[in-house]
């Protein structure tokens, strides 16, 4: 029986999926926190016009200066709700 | 450590993932990470930053819309749809021209369906040992010598290579079991 699966095939596919930089990984796995942190900032900003206020003038900041950490998957969420025009 | 099995099957990883089980998040974006990350950057041949957003972007989806998955164990082609809509919705907004051809790493022409065959190898790698799993990623995906194998595992040059050889042998049973 002849196989599509010669070794040197096996070889050329496994180096076509590399590993994708693990930041990326992390931050794609942080995903589910960065959503719990947006919900609560969203509700904390919908209830205090001041921080609603600080997040659209310096979105780093004012996370920050809260106490929040600003992994990429929150700032990316956060900056299409709170970015200035 | 990995606390979710590998072994779980993608349907099972879904249910597991609407469950807001935390584990079975991290092992679906260890599990299809390469593959998002293969077809932005040697499918599209994005650039680092444009294959980021859209590899960002990608996972934010999936965790999103997981309840609208109609088929629990059609996650892997859910995720290339929803990743090549992505890279071309980046490349329509850019002005910029879809490439006509897709290019591996040494220069061949690949196409979305090499890279479909190219996760069934993965899935097939997982079902090895791990000193197997790991011997055969760095040599082939993560491009490491003999010597730096060897250097790392604190083994003889010879013994790499043979076990790298043991190892395909092993893999190439697996597949063709599946077959």
């Amino acid at each position: 029986m002849t196989s599509a699966y010669h070794e040197e095939r096996i070889g050329l596919l496994l180096r076509l999926l590399r590993p994708a930089p693990r930041g990326w990984v992390q931050a794609a796995q942080e995903l589910p926190a960065a959503r719990r942190t947006m919900d609560e900032i969203i509700a904390r900003a919908e209830a205090d016009a001041d921080f609603q206020a600080a997040l659209v003038a310096d979105l780093e900041a004012a996370l920050a200066q809260e106490g929040y950490e600003p992994s990429r998957p929150l700032l990316d969420e956060l900056r299409k709700r709170y970015a200035q025009d | 450590m990995r606390t979710v099995a590998v072994t779980l099957s993608d349907s099972e990883l879904v249910q597991r993932c609407r469950a807001s089980d935390p584990e079975a998040w991290n092992e679906l974006v260890e599990r299809f990470s390469r593959y998002v990350y293969a077809i932005c950057s040697q499918g599209f041949r994005l650039s680092p930053a444009d294959a980021e957003d859209v590899f960002q972007d990608v996972f934010t989806r999936v965790y999103t819309r997981l309840d609208t998955l109609r088929d629990d164990s059609a996650l892997r082609p859910w995720i290339g749809q929803l990743t090549r809509r992505r890279c071309l919705d980046l490349i329509a907004a850019a002005g910029r021209v879809q490439p006509v051809e897709e290019v591996a790493p040494d220069g061949r022409e690949t196409s979305v369906d090499e890279l479909d065959e190219a996760f069934a190898v993965r899935e097939a790698l997982a079902q090895l040992s791990e000193p197997c799993q790991e011997m055969l990623d760095r040599f082939f995906a993560r491009d490491e010598s003999y010597r730096m194998i060897s250097r790392d595992l604190d083994l003889p040059s010879g013994t790499i290579a043979s076990r790298i050889s043991r190892c395909l042998h092993q893999l190439r049973e697996e597949l063709e079991g599946k077959k």
